[in-house]
């Protein structure tokens, strides 16, 4: 059944990974405003669940594009199919193990993405099997790689070293000194989601390129500064989460120094926005091009976000609030969840032969329209649920009880905006998972 | 772009990133001036992992969002100790009881007073500077 398709399987499980991460983070945000809400799968385990899959449908969406578009559009057919399949199965595999250690009440227990330690070991193997392959191919091809073969290399190669070092808590030089613990945790979580990044914009890239037909785009120097400059944000911009942290202060000022660069990047989407807002008319009606018009719009969004909050001043209000969740959100819905929509509606147009019918399209337009505007809404709760708690905590010297029964109002407007927000994504992603399975059923 | 200066700038960007990551891990923290942590303190870190408390909680503002930051919880006026280790023996309407038994609590408190000594979270004193920047806690 995969065998032919390898691409399009993996994709196909990462929509279904996105649909359970949305379920399960639908269940614990009622949970959050509701207590008491469905106890026998409590928001602890909920939580978990929410994020891994939400994690594991960006890995199997933008690594699916990747097998998919190397072979078929690159001219790199890959060194080895064996060991893409390999990684797959590696892959579901370990995956049902997490889903099950939660269900089992058995934890990793960091902050942010976590599972059973042990089951770091296949993922770790998994990605040196990718990589490895990945390696292979793309040095068959000519040496002069567009931009994206760069960004795709590189996001492999930040998340072996990032996925590492976010274990080194396992070392008692580590794990016995709280403070160095959450800044090596922090270090690393930044540089992780910077590689998944890597990899979802040079995905973006790629298939902004198709659709236009314009091969000289991923070759410009201006490309290859602006991933250079990611880049090293990647590297040293991470800080912002842990100013707070009684951390050494050089680490604080480099990041915060770092980290304003991105002002370049904000300048330059306005600065294309200004040449490109026609062009963008005309193509709307593609469906994948659709989604990366959208993703343009909530980077611009979240890009001022994150310049706001890693300035320490503003940072000083919002940590530990709300606003981190919305940035958080706005950057895993709004961009990646878009891009990677973008690149799923593409390669299952390509790899199946028949179209939307006429209701179908109908429905991912409309699909498209309550995503985006309640995800707005969902952002936008967020902002003012942060923003009171910052200044209930911070200005106010409110107590933690006092803020929440605060915020909580704005909150249940959040859930209510995320349960219609699942509706929307379901009316999206429905239709091509259909055509993606009777493509694998052939 | 040629190719060269592409290898290049990918080769000094990684290799300042491995020195810097270097400084990183190896930077002054407060606890090295003050206690280290306890054996007791190393079994409660473990416990707190174990039963996912950040799935809830936040240290120093990192973690989940449904329950208070714990950081000083032992040293918070009107907490401490004994009110820490009787909540979580009921568990609340929202926190569950997770059924620890007395030396495991004992040992979860043993690793919020560490954690308790280590600095202050939320920050309530503060003052910024002109360039952005904050002087936590001063
Ligand atoms: C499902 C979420 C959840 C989990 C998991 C959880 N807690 Fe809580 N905890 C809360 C909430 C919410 C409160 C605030 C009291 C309330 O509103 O019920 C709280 C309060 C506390 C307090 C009192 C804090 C204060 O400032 O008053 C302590 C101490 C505490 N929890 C420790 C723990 C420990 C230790 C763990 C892990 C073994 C844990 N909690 C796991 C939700 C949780």
């Amino acid at each position: 059944m995969i065998k032919k398709n390898l691409g399009l399987a993996f994709i196909t499980l990462g929509l279904i990974a996105l649909l359970g991460g949305l379920l399960f983070g639908s269940i614990a945000a009622l949970q959050f405003v509701f207590p008491g809400t469905l106890d026998s799968l409590p928001f602890f385990k909920n939580r978990p669940l929410h994020v891994s899959l939400v994690v594991a449908w960006v890995f199997l969406s933008s690594v699916g594009g990747i097998y998919y578009y190397l072979p078929k559009f690159i001219g790199a057919p890959l060194y080895s199919e064996r060991a893409g399949r390999f990684h797959f199965y590696i892959f579901v595999l370990t995956g049902i193990l997490i889903i099950f250690s939660y269900f089992f009440g058995k934890f990793g227990g960091r902050e942010y993405w976590e599972f059973p330690p042990i089951l770091a070991i296949p993922i770790f193997i998994s990605w040196i099997i990718f990589g490895w392959n990945y390696f292979k191919t793309v040095f068959t091809t000519a040496k002069n790689w567009p931009v994206y073969q760069w960004m795709w290399g590189t996001g492999i190669f930040f998340f072996l070293f990032t996925f590492t070092e976010s274990y080194l808590w396992v070392l008692p030089y580590f794990r016995n000194n709280v403070v160095r613990e959450i800044t090596v945790q922090w270090k690393a979580n930044g540089a992780l989601v910077g590689s998944w990044n890597m990899l979802i914009y040079g995905t973006a890239i790629f298939v902004m390129e198709k659709i236009k037909g314009d091969h000289s785009m991923s070759r410009t120097k201006i490309a290859f500064l602006t991933y250079l400059l990611g880049l090293t944000n990647l590297m040293f911009g991470w800080a912002h989460h842990i100013y707070n942290v009684p951390a050494a202060q050089w680490i604080r000022y480099l990041s915060y120094i770092i980290s304003m660069t991105e002002l370049i990047l904000l300048a330059k989407i306005i600065w294309n926005w200004k040449s490109t807002l026609s062009e963008s008319k005309k193509d709307f009606h593609i469906l994948s091009y659709r989604f990366l018009v959208a993703a343009d719009i909530w980077i611009f969004i979240n890009l001022t976000l994150a310049l706001a909050i890693s300035i320490p001043a503003v940072n000083l209000f919002t940590h530990g609030t709300h606003i981190t969740v919305a940035h958080a959100m706005g950057s895993m819905i709004g961009i990646n969840t878009m891009i990677l929509l973008a690149s799923c509606f593409f390669i299952i147009n390509d790899a199946t032969d028949k179209n939307y019918t006429t209701g179908e399209e109908k429905t991912i337009k409309s699909g498209y329209w309550i995503f985006n505007i309640s995800l707005l809404v969902f952002f936008v709760c967020l902002i003012i649920a942060g923003a009171e708690k910052g200044i209930g905590i911070v200005v106010d010297k409110l107590s933690f009880a006092e803020v929440m029964a605060k915020i909580n109002p704005i909150l249940i407007v959040f859930t209510f905006s995320g349960f219609i927000m699942f509706a929307g994504i379901l009316m999206v992603v429905i239709p091509p998972l259909k055509k993606a399975f009777a493509q694998l059923r052939k | 772009m040629p190719l060269i200066a592409k290898q290049i700038y990918f080769g000094f960007l990684f290799i300042t990133f491995c020195i810097y990551s270097f400084f990183v891990y190896t930077s002054d923290t407060p606890s090295d001036a003050k206690e280290l942590m306890t054996t007791d303190a190393q079994a409660g870190k473990v416990i707190y992992q174990q039963n996912n408390c950040f799935s809830c909680h936040q240290l120093y503002g990192l973690g989940g969002y449904m329950g208070p930051d714990l950081t000083n919880v032992i040293s918070a006026p009107g907490k401490g100790e004994i009110y820490t280790k009787a909540l979580i023996m009921s568990g609340t309407q929202k926190m569950p009881n997770f059924h620890l038994n007395e030396q495991e609590i004992n040992s979860l408190i043993a690793y919020l007073k560490y954690v308790d000594k280590t600095g202050v979270s939320p920050t309530i004193k503060y003052s910024i500077n002109s360039d952005g920047s904050v002087n936590y806690n001063q």
